[in-house]
């Protein structure tokens, strides 16, 4: 096991660590610097070794190379997939189908691509709209109002506690446990976060058990009942893939909805165009996603090799960076100017290749529908001075308190 | 400009090996594309498209991540 890495960055080049809030608060001043610098491929010690390409036309490659790269590590962690207790090693891995490796990926995708199909998740858009204006009734006659507290982390967690039968009620228990397993990484494993990934296995097989026992029309019992060739899911596949639906279904869009939101707060004009014209909303989101991704991923490489001039070994993680892709300047003209109307935009933001995200429809009715309703219901808001916007570290980006004033509600 | 318009003929390609389903095509222009079960997307009318609706058409080719979109004029 290589030697562990803590304490403050002294290099991003040779020393860095995406998972400290130093790279959350300045990521794209860290990655321009390093790109004027030369070195469009930096590494860290840290983890056990880990490379973070920062081209679009690196991340594309990386993206598409499963023969080199395998998925069974999307986050990286203190140790490597190989270090972990009780392994579900590659094709599958721990959390189905993103951590999973061709072929066997193709066929734990297929099973729960039609959920997420745009025919199937449209018919949320009620739903999403009502529990939007739900949380804005909730904040009362408020002029201080917290958009990440109040508003963007509830409306991922209801919709898919919905969608897998998990109890609504949960929210903050679900939130919890996403920041465990996402925000920590840069954490040493001290017995108190053990326990309480263990607390999060023991809930997640507890409702298991219970949709055995009370199947029902949800995710979680189509699971239980769903067979790849022939053969029902391991309960490590079910218990897996109902990880990822929750931890992936939540804190990504959460982010996504926040950062629009931050935005929007910090741009009058931008927000003034799109309350006198909210047709032109679903563009804007297309250009918020492109411009504050959300999430990077992670790869492993499967053997030594040579890529684009550094040697990489066995077993180093290596970052998928989406952010940094959307911001190449070889890919996007200004890619550094948010242009809510943006024509051409082929943004990363829901990944590349075979593993783009499964629930990118979802997400993108979510974050439509939360502007639309932000947007009617306060149609001028700002920034509060007085107060901080922190934001998440680790590999999904986004503002975890958002302190408004505001100025103006229909 | 009105019979160049008529006499142009162009189509759109979905090229399946490299969709991998972000459903932007469908979503901006959904008089040309559909998508099925699994939430691939395909050319509707063989990919012919209607006079009138050649924006939309580069529209969903600019827009879609993977490069799986084509246009014949």
């Amino acid at each position: 096991m290589a030697e562990t890495v803590f304490g403050p960055v002294t290099d991003w080049a040779t020393d860095f660590d995406h998972g400290s809030p130093a790279y959350a608060a300045d990521m794209h001043k860290i990655w321009d610097d390093l790109k004027t610098s030369g070195c469009p491929i930096a590494h860290t010690n840290r983890y056990g070794g880990v490379w973070l390409p920062l081209t679009h036309e690196m991340v594309h490659e990386i993206a598409y190379d499963t023969d080199h790269f395998s998925s069974e590590g999307p986050v990286v962690g203190q140790l490597k997939p190989s270090e972990v207790p009780d392994r579900i090693g590659a094709p599958i891995g721990p959390v189905p189908p993103i951590s999973s490796d061709p072929p066997f990926h193709a066929e734990a995708r297929r099973l729960l691509l039609p959920a997420f199909s745009p025919k199937k998740i449209d018919p949320w858009r009620d739903e999403v709209i009502e529990i939007c204006n739900k949380l804005i009734d909730d904040m009362g006659d408020a002029n201080h109002i917290d958009a990440a507290l109040q508003y963007s982390q509830h409306i991922p967690v209801m919709v898919i506690a919905r969608m897998l039968g998990l109890p609504v009620e949960d929210g903050d228990r679900f939130r919890g446990w996403v920041n465990l397993v996402l925000s920590g990484i840069g954490e040493e494993r001290t017995e108190e976060r053990m326990a309480k990934f263990e607390e999060f296995n023991q809930y997640l097989a507890y409702h298991v058990n219970d949709h055995m026992e009370n199947p029902r029309e949800d995710l979680i019992s189509f699971l239980l009942n769903a067979e790849i060739m022939g053969q029902k899911l391991s309960l490590e596949h079910t218990v897996g893939t109902v990880i990822l639906l929750l931890i992936a279904g939540i804190d990504t869009t959460w982010s996504g909805i926040g950062s629009s939101l931050w935005h929007l707060a910090s741009n009058s004009v931008d927000r003034r165009r799109l309350v006198e014209n909210p047709d032109m909303i679903p563009a804007a989101i297309e250009e918020f996603l492109r411009a504050y991704a959300p999430v990077t991923m992670a790869r492993i490489v499967k053997e030594d090799m040579e890529f684009h001039g550094v040697q990489m070994k066995q077993e180093d993680w290596v970052l998928l960076p989406f952010p940094a892709a959307n911001r190449d300047d070889k890919q996007f003209a200004n890619a550094h100017e948010v242009v809510i109307d943006r024509e051409e935009n082929r943004h990363a933001a829901f990944g590349l290749g075979i593993h783009r995200c499964l629930g990118s429809n979802l997400a993108r009715l979510e974050m439509n529908v939360a502007i639309e309703v932000f947007l009617k219901r306060f149609p001028d808001f700002s920034v509060d001075p007085n107060e901080m916007v922190t934001w998440s570290t680790g590999q999904v980006r986004g503002p975890r308190s958002l302190p408004f004033v505001v100025n103006a509600r229909a | 400009m009105a019979l160049n318009a008529y006499a142009m003929d162009m189509r759109v390609r979905v090229d399946p090996s490299k969709c991998q389903g972000h459903n932007r095509c469908y979503a901006l222009a959904p008089e040309l594309f559909d998508v099925d079960d699994l939430g691939n997307a395909f050319e509707l009318n063989d990919g012919v498209v209607p006079v009138g609706l050649e924006d939309k058409a580069r529209l969903a080719l600019a827009n879609c991540p993977e490069f799986a979109i084509s246009i014949e004029e």
